[in-house]
């Protein structure tokens, strides 16, 4: 196995991205919308077999981004999946978690502090913030003052 | 940002002042066996990544280092990889190499630190006192190679901004003999022990697809059979140049767990002792300039697992985004795997057998089927040496004192 063969594996979903970047023979970034990301998120754990590490919420003014990064460890190579989530009033996109627990944690995090729904998430309740934080207050949007 | 919080909380339960880290465990339970584990955490949320985004590049390795005493090398390491490979800037040899050393002796006193809560919470306090005692030159080295036992402070974007003299090294090489003699003897002494045998062995068994599942790392993953560790996969600092092995077990339990430690403790000792004697001359540190626009992710294999940070700049002098994930965030969550099914008095140690970021098992309760709290943290810890006790008694051995142990 090598660095060829796992971007000829990863071209099976080609149709799901909108590019891919190759930074080094260790990084690789994918680019995908929001309506893909459940299925080229379950190719990467289910197909490849990647293990998730976390995934990292931005809030890039017009639009949300979430990367999901997974580390290929057979080449220790690090893939990152970039999902773009371009609906600022209601930022929403399919939970990972009923296929992959590892993501509960990370999920119910990124919907305390910027707001994205993750649907059908088995467990959405608050991780990082009080039970009593108001609601509506996303401490890591742009909009949230120091 | 609005901060009409409705009412002030005073969360009594989670906070004790000797802990550090506050979290709290809900287990549910049917007579004596577990049926679900809630956790609760966050209690207090300290908001790294954000600060981070006020701080300098140059200032956050000060900042993350302080994430967790335990793992003050591994997190700034990760942080300073992500930023040296959106700047291209490859440190010098030498400062590969110190980096190493110092994340080798890290590991070294976290897994004997680990050895001995371990040996605690099933009432081997004899095996507590001698593994911390152990640990103390470890900590003394780092202080004489750093400044500081913990929150060492030695890595910068770049580089090192401490050198190792040379004159220390034959000092610290004669250090290692002395401690791989005595850790050899500790772990001859648990292994050795039939009453750790049918105590540990086939407690608290995380499954290799479980493991999968829940994406563990470290040795909680080793321990379940997963042939996987950053040093080996995606080598960073010298760990390339180094003769060593991935330590693993296959049955995922909290004997396995302690195994994977105890050997990969005696692997440690081994790459320091290489790093020493290779160690090449020259300078600690590249000359940084600006941190170009662009991401970066760096991760290291902390002595709990994976440690992965991902930093984004936009070309000014500091990153834009920084996420920290550190190992126990993902070991964490396979209590769910590991505990469910288990009986009460095994579960302080299999929450404690991830090696949680200092134990967070303290706050254990226990909630029978009509919600009420049955048992508190100090029960669970006396039903666990309660049960430790029964397997002395049934094996027919005398209460243990510490001259038993001396073996070898």
């Amino acid at each position: 196995m090598n660095n060829h063969e796992l971007i000829r594996k990863l071209s099976a979903i080609s149709d799901k991205l909108t590019g891919i970047e190759q930074k080094s023979e260790k990084r690789i970034t994918l680019l995908c919308e929001s309506a893909n990301s459940f299925a080229v998120n379950k190719f990467l754990f289910e197909q490849l077999a990647a293990r998730f590490c976390i995934a990292t919420a931005i809030d890039s003014d017009k639009f949300f981004e979430i990367i999901y990064h997974y580390s290929y460890d057979q080449l220790g190579c690090v893939i990152n999946l970039k999902v773009f989530v371009r609906d600022r009033q209601k930022p929403a996109v399919e939970s990972i978690t009923p296929f992959l627990p590892a993501a509960e944690w990370i999920e119910r995090e990124i919907h305390d502090l910027y707001g994205i729904d993750f649907l059908n998430h088995p467990r959405m309740r608050r991780l990082i913030l009080a039970d009593d934080w108001p609601q509506g207050v996303y401490p890591m949007r742009k909009e949230a003052k120091q | 940002m609005k901060q009409d919080v409705k009412k002030p909380v005073l969360a009594v339960g989670p906070f004790h002042p000797l802990q550090e880290e506050m979290e709290f465990f809900q287990l549910t339970v049917d007579g004596e066996i577990v049926t679900d584990i809630d956790v609760r955490l966050s209690y207090n949320h300290r908001g790294v990544e954000k600060i981070s985004e006020t701080l300098q590049f140059d200032q956050v390795p000060f900042l993350v280092s302080r994430i967790c005493g335990i793992c003050s090398a591994s997190h700034p390491l990760a942080y300073v990889q992500a930023v040296e490979e959106i700047a291209g800037v490859t440190p010098p040899e030498r400062a590969l190499y110190i980096r190493t050393i110092i994340n080798e002796l890290e590991r070294i006193h976290s897994h004997l630190l680990w050895v001995g809560l371990g040996g605690h919470f099933i009432g081997y306090d004899t095996v507590f006192m001698w593994a911390w005692k152990y640990r103390e030159p470890v900590l003394d080295l780092l202080e004489e190679i750093t400044g500081n036992r913990n929150n060492y402070g030695n890595v910068k974007v770049g580089g090192c901004r401490e050198d190792v003299p040379n004159e220390l090294i034959p000092k610290i090489l004669k250090e290692l003999d002395e401690i791989e003699k005595k850790t050899e003897m500790l772990t001859k002494a648990i292994l050795d022990d039939p009453v750790l045998h049918a105590r540990l062995k086939g407690v608290g068994v995380l499954k290799k697809e479980d493991a999968v599942k829940y994406a563990v790392t470290g040795p909680t993953a080793r321990g379940s059979g997963i042939k996987i560790d950053v040093r080996r996969d995606d080598p960073y600092a010298a760990y390339g140049d180094l003769d060593w092995d991935v330590i693993t077990q296959t049955d995922g339990d909290v004997f396995s767990k302690a195994v994977v430690r105890l050997l990969e403790t005696f692997q440690s000792i081994k790459m320091v002792r290489q790093a020493l004697k290779k160690l090449p001359n020259g300078p600690v540190a590249a000359e940084v300039k600006d941190i170009p626009p662009g991401e970066g992710i760096g991760h290291a294999e902390a002595p709990r697992g994976e440690t992965i940070h991902y930093v984004r700049s936009d070309g000014g002098n500091r990153p834009i985004r920084h996420k920290a994930r550190a190992p126990s965030y993902v070991n964490v969550p396979s209590f769910k795997a590991s505990c469910i099914g288990q009986h009460i008095s095994d579960v302080t140690l299999t929450l404690a057998a991830v090696d949680p970021c200092y134990s967070c098992t303290e706050r254990v309760a226990v909630v029978d089927k009509s919600n009420r709290i049955v048992h508190d943290y100090e029960t669970l810890l006396k039903l666990s040496r309660e049960k430790t006790e029964k397997i002395r008694k049934s094996l027919g051995l005398p209460k243990i004192n510490m001259e038993d142990l001396l073996i070898g």
